[in-house]
């Protein structure tokens, strides 16, 4: 619950559908004041979201909003950014969202590189859906559905993203606001794909990852950790024991697909159609 | 004596990989330069080298958009062409093949013609293609400059050693054809006094996307599907010189959402796929009616379910089209049947989205898109361009109510106002809602604009002279070109056409064409699936449907004895 106003808060009024005492509100309010602090221009923000309850996070911001279908958040995203490149561009999601439904287009989000934010709620559980295993969910958590407690792998968003050489790769806790804004600063602040995968907890359908179990089983990285080692980064983002926090990979200048697809500055709702000598030229072709 | 005055139909068959596809191109190109009217399509196997593929090319005096059953001259590059175009060989088909190449099957009525032979002693095998164009332009009576010019043009940035080399070959094969032309006593039409100005020659795929420009499309994110790739790879080809932004999607999925995004953002966005592809977006047909986000969608059709007959062409998407997503909203679907027709159905797919804020399907299929033909040049039009993007105000609500239903649409960056949107029900700003009266009033919103939609209904093409005809023929989409030479063929006065190249919605003022008429509707797949939708809307029973679903488009005999059968 943001203490600090921020410009991009939503009238008081706004009915938000989250429980109370749940993550999803701190890492919101996280979210505001890494833009606020960015100065970022709400005309030039926009908002993109897929379904589930964290899904709903741009409904609670004061920004334009493209709240998509459930898991296709990344290629509305990819299309708004294509059609203006000067938009500032934030995906927020679920882990169900992102890595379940998503999962595709995250791969291929990523393998693009274009210069949008992904900050994915990750609490390792469906919440909208009320409580179904997630792909993050860990093993031997019992549900509804996975009566016998899950039986996968969880997947590893990190390591799937640093095998796919995403530039900037970080870790949050969504209880600890103020270090989690950081990351997002520099996620947004970052030239190329950046994902912020934000330990969530939710207090209603996850009673194994609470807000207990992440202060117990996480920690920061150490400063002495160089982000730009990748094969370090990985085996941060695959060793057992506590799971840690922070940037764990950073690597500057990788192309962007804006720029190596040659999408201009002129966004495209300015562009007229070709003028009359130019379609003359085309059809000509055919003579 | 072999008289084709006004209409040769030649056939080119052999395996996929025996550049068959060069032989016609070349000839359609010296053809076109000529001044003839020609008409070209294809069929061919899923496979990229061997099996038997076609191509027919009709020599006409009028400008035709359908393929003959007959077949009066056969170039048979293999024998298996024999073996798959037996049914359509008859007594008077003259067919040309290599002896050598069809040992215990040759027939001594086929004409020994040394395709392979002249490019061996030219040098190289690769010369075949060179020969047989040469033998055919020699028979059918092509000045040789204009072959020989073609080359120069066709192999000048490959150096002067393999333009002389193609001349040479070109040259052997042209007295070949025209020595066998003068024993065969073959008489051929001499080209339209008028040449080739003012006509141009192209393929459906490149009629589409010349629509697609002239409409101002910018952004396009496919996934390749036969036969829906055309259009990304065209787009892709003009992407530099016009300002397009083209994605290869990961998906279907991808692509419509995608494409929707930019459309979000301001774009003039289309996707392209197939049915099978398509039914993967259809989620993005109902978030672009949720959204009320105008996005143009592109389905070339191909014989379903599944993955079909991918090379083939069927009609068989219009109830996919029709249906596809869930719930109620307005949609609009067009179905060129000419290359004209595709030109425009394209630029008025772009307005109708934009002024209805809705999805527009453009139904095309394997057959129209790979067809070629020549298109005069004054017919191509131009529609003005109509944008919906209003600058935003402070305070702008994306789905505010309006008496016809349609909001003033802002994007992201224009203007002060926000531009929010959400697939989940919501009010006029954009949030969420989940007041029952709300829901109530987005619904009515969302259909309101139904009856300008149904209104600005483009209406068929009428065929003949209906005011003495009995009996009328209806068809859609590609079918134009063959139900037109059908009816000219059969040539009674109790019969007239109607074509549509806006299945849906009808437009109201159609009615009156159908009334006190026997309906027949002809169509591309197995139930009559527009014969279903005209039915249902206009309250007539359709006495007949024509439907072939055998992966194979109709011919023209096929359709007039059909026809034939029904008024006898
Ligand atoms: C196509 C589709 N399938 C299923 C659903 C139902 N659904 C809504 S949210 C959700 C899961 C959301 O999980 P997550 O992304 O982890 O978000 P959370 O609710 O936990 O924040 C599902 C399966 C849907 N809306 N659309
Ligand atoms: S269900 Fe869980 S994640 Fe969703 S709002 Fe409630 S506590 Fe938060």
């Amino acid at each position: 619950m943001t203490k600090t106003p921020t410009r991009f808060d939503m009238p008081l009024t706004t009915d938000v559908a989250w429980c109370p005492g749940c993550g999803n509100y701190m890492l919101q309010s996280a979210v505001k004041m890494a833009l606020h602090e960015l100065a970022v221009d709400r005309k030039n923000l926009v908002m993109v979201s897929g379904i589930g309850q964290a899904a709903k996070a741009p409904q609670y911001l004061n920004a334009h909003m493209f709240n998509g279908l459930h898991g296709r958040a990344l290629p509305a995203a990819l299309g708004i950014k294509l059609s203006n490149r000067n938009l500032v561009v934030v995906v927020e999601s679920g882990d169900g969202d992102m890595y379940g439904e998503g999962g595709n287009h995250f791969i291929h989000a990523i393998r693009r590189n274009m210069d949008i934010t992904v900050i994915v709620h990750n609490n390792m559980v469906y919440g909208l859906t009320k409580g179904q295993a997630s792909p993050t969910s860990q093993r031997g958590m019992t549900t509804p559905v996975q009566v016998e407690g899950v039986m996968l792998e969880p997947f590893n968003p990190l390591a799937v993203a640093l095998a796919l050489n995403a530039p900037f790769i970080a870790r949050a806790y969504a209880g600890d606001v103020e270090e989690t804004k950081k990351l997002i600063m520099q996620a947004i602040s970052f030239r190329g794909f950046s994902l912020v995968d934000v330990f969530q907890p939710c207090v209603v359908f996850n009673k194994v990852n609470t807000y207990q179990w992440f202060k117990e089983n996480t920690v920061y990285l150490p400063e002495s950790h160089d982000a730009t080692d990748r094969a370090a980064a990985f085996g941060l983002a695959t060793a057992t024991g506590k799971l840690p926090l922070g940037v764990f990979f950073r690597s500057e200048g990788r192309e962007l697909y804006e720029d190596l697809i040659g999408v201009g500055k002129t966004p495209l709702y300015k562009q007229k159609p070709p003028d009359e000598k130019a379609f003359q030229n085309l059809i000509d072709t055919y003579r | 004596m072999h008289h084709y005055l006004h209409d040769i139909s030649m056939v080119f068959a052999g395996e996929a990989g025996q550049g068959l596809q060069t032989v016609t191109e070349t000839l359609l190109r010296i053809l076109h330069k000529s001044g003839y009217c020609v008409f070209s399509c294809t069929e061919y196997m899923s496979r990229i080298r061997g099996g038997c593929n076609t191509t027919e090319i009709r020599i006409t005096d009028k400008k035709r958009g359908a393929y003959l059953e007959r077949i009066d001259m056969l170039f048979a590059l293999s024998p298996l062409a024999v073996e798959h175009l037996k049914s359509r060989i008859r007594s008077g088909t003259l067919l040309f093949a290599e002896k050598t190449q069809f040992a215990e099957r040759w027939d001594e009525h086929y004409i020994d013609t040394p395709f392979r032979k002249f490019a061996v002693e030219t040098g190289s095998p690769v010369y075949s293609n060179t020969v047989a164009a040469g033998i055919v332009s020699g028979i059918i009576g092509l000045p040789i400059e204009r072959f020989t010019d073609y080359l120069g043009e066709q192999f000048a940035a490959k150096g002067e050693d393999t333009v002389s080399k193609n001349r040479i070959a070109a040259k052997l094969g042209y007295d070949f054809g025209r020595r066998t032309a003068a024993d065969k006593a073959i008489l051929l039409p001499s080209p339209a006094a008028s040449g080739s100005s003012g006509r141009l020659l192209m393929d459906g795929n490149t009629a589409l996307g010349i629509g697609a420009i002239a409409s101002g499309c910018n952004f396009i994110s496919s996934y390749p599907m036969s036969p829906g790739t055309g259009l990304l790879t065209f787009l892709a080809a003009k992407s530099k010189t016009f300002g397009i932004v083209v994605d290869q999607a990961e998906d279907e999925i991808a692509a419509i959402n995608a494409g929707i995004g930019a459309s979000y953002g301001g774009a003039r966005a289309v996707v392209s796929t197939s049915g099978g592809g398509f039914d993967l977006m259809q989620e993005g047909v109902s978030l672009a009616g949720m959204l009320e986000t105008p996005i143009v969608i592109h389905i070339g059709q191909r014989p379903g379910p599944a993955t079909g007959l991918p090379t083939r062409t069927e009609q068989g998407d219009l109830n996919l089209a029709l249906h596809a997503g869930h719930g109620d909203f307005a949609r609009a679907i067009l179905a060129p049947g000419t290359l004209e027709e595709l030109i425009e159905s394209m630029q008025h797919a772009f307005r109708l989205a934009n002024r209805f804020q809705i999805p527009v399907f453009v139904l095309t299929d394997q057959f129209l898109l790979d067809a070629i033909t020549t298109i005069e040049r004054k017919y191509i039009k131009r529609l003005p361009f109509e944008s919906s993007i209003i600058k935003t105000k402070a305070g702008y609500q994306r789905f505010a109510f309006t008496d016809d239903g349609l909001s003033p649409r802002g994007v992201p960056g224009y203007g002060d106002g926000l531009v929010r949107v959400d697939s989940d029900e919501h009010d006029e700003s954009g949030l969420i809602t989940e007041s029952f009266e709300m829901r109530q009033s987005m619904v009515e919103k969302r259909l309101k604009r139904k009856k300008a939609l149904s209104d600005a209904a483009l209406m068929p093409t009428i065929i003949g002279s209906l005011s003495e005809a009995s009996t009328v023929v209806i068809a859609w989409g590609s079918n134009r070109g063959v139900l037109e030479e059908a009816l000219a063929l059969i040539g009674n006065k109790k019969l007239a056409g109607l074509h549509f190249a806006q299945p849906y919605p009808l437009n109201p003022e159609i009615k009156p064409l159908l009334e006190k008429r026997k309906l027949v509707v002809m169509e591309n797949n197995a139930t009559g699936q527009f014969a279903d939708l005209l039915s249902l809307h206009t309250g007539r029973t359709i006495s007949h449907r024509i439907v072939k679903a055998t992966g194979q488009p109709f011919s023209v005999e096929e359709v007039a004895e059909a026809i034939k059968a029904l008024i006898e």
